[in-house]
């Protein structure tokens, strides 16, 4: 299309003022944010209604996420955030250099991000305890494995250590094979209101760690969505990154970062309810 | 403007149809209205193959037992029949067609806000219908269009396909809507405030706002049932620890707004058309843009009604029904506005007109139908039988499905530039209607009777009015091939199309039809989109054109 003098390059043929598409890019992200948002809402719904009826699995497998390495995560996502936020102000003022360094910076954090994730899972995934039918715990990890057979036993109270400190419990032995259709599904401890008496602490507990699948179910399905987002931002953070490179971005036209930046913050701000959910559970 | 369209004064200028030729021109297009098109052929194509499932399910039932073909089949076809139809054709149908092409040229605009977006949210259309056809081929779903778990976990048919082709098709609609309403925000032009839109905007606003917020919440569901099927995660199999009614509330959360997604648009075509069609002004514009938004807002508040019988408490079904009950009340508003518009109007029942009153009869049936299943002690008695099919049909076929067609035939002269055969259109109108209620009323009579819906075989005393309606949608397929060929014939044969055929006031009007690439030559007049008044007929061109300008060009 031929564009009139006064028509920028960066100026799409169908606005007529940069402004104008300045204001439309903005509330497209912002509806965008809406409907990740919603996506997750769905995510965090399944796990409100899960924590309502069976608290006693959540108190159980959280203690099996490393505390410690969950929040070096959320302090690595903050000062990412941080750095976008910066990088979108240098793009503002037309410094290219900051602006590079900064997408550069964010980019790498987010690497450290993932860096981190993985130690994490591979612990997970070394332990048995992926979600569904692939959670084959190891029995001196969760002290009870499918089979509601294992006796009562002291949950681990640190976070799993890389040594085999605890003894094996008595029991819990690995299903055997073909015992995968027989359903999983230990009674909440909880039970219906006001039909029996609350159980004892040491039932619950027991119950917990028989359903304790669940937990990392949802553990799974959240950080996995959740990771697939910090990649999705890693590669807007990468194309911006080379087109900045070249020169794209002026104080006139600095909108893709700005966009980027949104989508960073909100990939950050999932993290931030997905920590205390998962991690920080009492 | 580009040179091209300024080459030869007073000259019709260079139409769409005509920048570019060749299927690439087309599938990597990023002009509205040629997205449009490419929408409606595909949209158009799957409503083909959703009718063919139809007619094979009807004409199972031809019999008490089995006609021509087994059970598993019959299942898998009422599920495609189901999920074709609302997945690949009603959800995109108006807004994705006839949004497409004609919200940009009612805001006086040259595209939608994002076209990449826009010719994004097509892709994947087409590749949510491929993953769907895909299901099809490998061994087409047996569940239901709403796949229920814990079935649809169980079952050994293609689920993961089509619930991914489902996924997908989520996103395009998502896109679409969120175009849609950066466009309206950001695109009107000056003078044109929100009072003086066309209804059809207001009624896309409100789709597109339940489509952004409904949908991705559709999509986390089909993921999750996706990692429940392959992975074994405990989510809504009760076997596996989940819950299968926290399913049916998500997948109702969205799929009841989807309702809505279908039938507003609907209901902001006829907005346009009965006012045009009774050549007076719409009456009471404030309440039917309004109702648009109420029926969006309320949409969300009305899922559990799908649970009456799943478990739910009584308190929530209370509040369930008599929130369903509110949303009578703009749907009414609307219907008694467009009568209050026909009242004392100077109808024209030109084709268009024939298809919207259609609309109008039948949405009126399956409304007030569906009073009868919000109330809770009804609803025991009718739930799963063919009197909710009968209602579903009524509201969602004798609605989008109606105006659909009546946008069509109102819109092809600017879709095209062609004229159609008035004659065949109307018999195309009539014969639809016709069909419809000998397909569907029959169904309320066995709903009522205890039929269940979804039963392969069924008691002898029913076959008599399944016989009826099975005949009734012989008749139906007639009168949809009879308006495709008039639509067709229109293209190649018809004759040319005045820039302003049937004297609407909308800004799409005065742009020549079919439109230049950039939608006007010059910047159109905003004015009262309903100011019928204005325009007078002119014979020579045999259309409409505005009064005040006469004799000047």
């Amino acid at each position: 299309m031929s564009h009139a003098p006064d028509h920028p390059a960066h100026l799409a043929h169908h606005y007529e003022t940069p402004r104008q598409q300045f204001e439309a890019g903005k509330l497209g992200m912002w509806l965008f944010l809406v409907t990740e948002v919603l996506l997750f809402g769905g995510l965090f719904c399944w796990y409100a209604v899960y924590r309502a009826n069976q608290p006693e699995v959540f108190l159980a497998g959280h203690r099996y996420l490393d505390k410690s390495l969950g929040g070096l995560n959320t302090i690595v996502l903050i000062v990412s955030s941080v750095t976008m936020a910066l990088a979108v102000r240098a793009a503002q003022l037309g410094n290219r250099r900051a602006l590079l360094g900064f997408l550069a910076a964010t980019f790498l954090f987010a690497c450290c991000f993932l860096g981190v994730k993985y130690v994490e899972y591979s612990h997970k995934i070394r332990d048995g305890l992926l979600p569904g039918r692939h959670f084959q715990p190891a029995a001196e990890k969760t002290g009870a494995g499918r089979v509601p057979v294992a006796p009562a036993d002291a949950p681990p109270d640190a976070p799993p250590a890389p040594a085999p400190a605890d003894p094996a419990p008595a029991g819990a032995p690995a299903p055997p094979p073909g015992a995968a259709d027989a359903p999983r599904l230990v009674p909440s401890a909880a039970g219906p209101e006001g039909l029996a008496p609350p159980p004892t602490r040491e039932v619950a507990a027991e119950a917990g760690r028989k359903s304790v699948h669940l937990f990392f179910g949802i553990y799974f399905v959240m950080t996995g969505l959740h990771g697939l987002h910090v990649i999705a931002g890693m590669i807007v953070i990468a194309w911006l990154f080379f087109r900045a490179r070249r020169g794209a971005f002026s104080p006139s036209y600095w909108l893709p970062v700005d966009l980027g930046g949104l989508y960073w913050h909100l990939v950050d701000v999932i993290w931030i309810f997905l920590f205390p959910l998962l991690y920080l559970i009492h | 403007m580009s040179t091209v369209e300024a080459a030869v004064p007073g000259a019709e200028p260079r139409s769409y149809l005509q920048e570019g030729r060749g299927i690439r021109s087309w599938i990597f297009t990023l002009d509205h209205k040629r997205i449009g098109v490419l929408y409606l052929v595909s949209v158009m194509a799957s409503f083909l193959l959703g009718g063919l499932f139809a007619l094979l399910v009807r004409t199972e039932l031809l019999t008490p037992q089995r006609t021509i073909m087994d059970a598993q089949t019959y299942n898998q076809m009422f599920t495609l029949h189901g999920a074709v139809m609302i997945f690949l054709f009603i959800i995109p149908g108006i807004p994705a067609v006839i949004g497409n092409f004609v919200l940009p040229l009612m805001l006086g605009a040259k595209d939608v806000a994002f076209p990449r977006l826009n010719l994004a949210s097509w892709w994947l259309y087409v590749v949510g219908s491929l993953f769907a056809l895909a299901s099809i081929l490998i061994g087409a779903v047996d569940t239901g269009w709403t796949f229920y778990t814990p079935y649809s976990t169980e079952t050994s048919t293609a689920v993961v396909p089509m619930t991914m082709g489902a996924f997908i098709l989520g996103f395009s609609s998502v896109f679409t809507g969120l175009n849609f309403i950066v466009t309206i925000h950001k695109l009107r032009p000056a003078g044109m405030g929100w009072f003086r839109m066309p209804l059809l905007l207001w009624a896309l606003y409100a789709t597109a706002i339940i489509q952004v917020l409904a949908t991705p919440v559709l999509g986390i569901t089909l993921i999750l049932l996706i990692v429940e099927r392959v992975v074994g995660v405990g989510i809504f199999d009760p076997a596996l620890g989940g819950d299968p009614v926290l399913y049916q509330h998500f997948f109702w959360f969205y799929s009841h707004p989807a309702v809505y997604i279908m039938i507003l648009p609907a209901m902001g075509v006829v907005s346009e058309v009965i006012s045009v069609f009774s050549r007076k002004h719409i009456f009471g514009y404030s309440f039917i843009a309004g109702s648009s938004i109420a029926i969006a807002f309320l949409s969300f508040l009305v899922w559990g009604h799908h649970m009456f019988t799943s478990g739910q408490s009584p308190l929530a079904n209370t509040i369930f029904s008599a929130l369903t009950f509110s949303v009578a009340i703009p749907s009414a508003v609307k219907v008694f506005n467009w009568l209050a518009t026909m009242f004392r109007g100077n109808i024209v029942l030109k084709t268009p007109m024939l298809w919207i009153l259609g609309f109008i009869f039948l949405f009126g049936i399956g409304g007030l139908t569906g009073l009868f299943l919000g109330a809770l002690a009804t609803v025991i008695h009718v739930h799963d039988t063919y009197f909710v099919v009968s209602h579903f049909h009524y509201t969602m076929f004798g609605g989008p499905v109606m105006a659909l067609m009546g946008a069509l035939f109102f819109w092809w002269p600017k879709f095209f530039g062609r004229m159609y055969v008035e004659f065949w259109g109307k018999v195309s109108a009539v014969v639809v209607f016709i069909g419809f209620n000998v397909t569907f009323f029959p169904q309320f009579i066995l709903g009522l009777r205890g039929m269940p819906r979804r039963y392969y075989n069924y008691p002898p005393e029913f076959e008599s009015l399944h016989v009826l309606s099975t005949l009734g949608g012989y008749f139906l397929s007639i009168g949809f091939l009879i308006a495709f060929f008039t639509l067709v014939h229109a293209i190649f044969r018809g004759k040319k199309a005045a820039a302003n055929p049937f004297g609407a006031a909308t800004m799409e009007w005065q742009t020549s039809s079919p439109p230049p690439l950039h939608n006007f030559v010059e910047a159109p007049h905003v004015g009262d989109p309903y100011d019928l008044a204005g325009l007078v007929y002119d014979e020579a061109s045999d259309g409409f054109r505005p009064a005040a300008k006469e004799g000047s060009s």
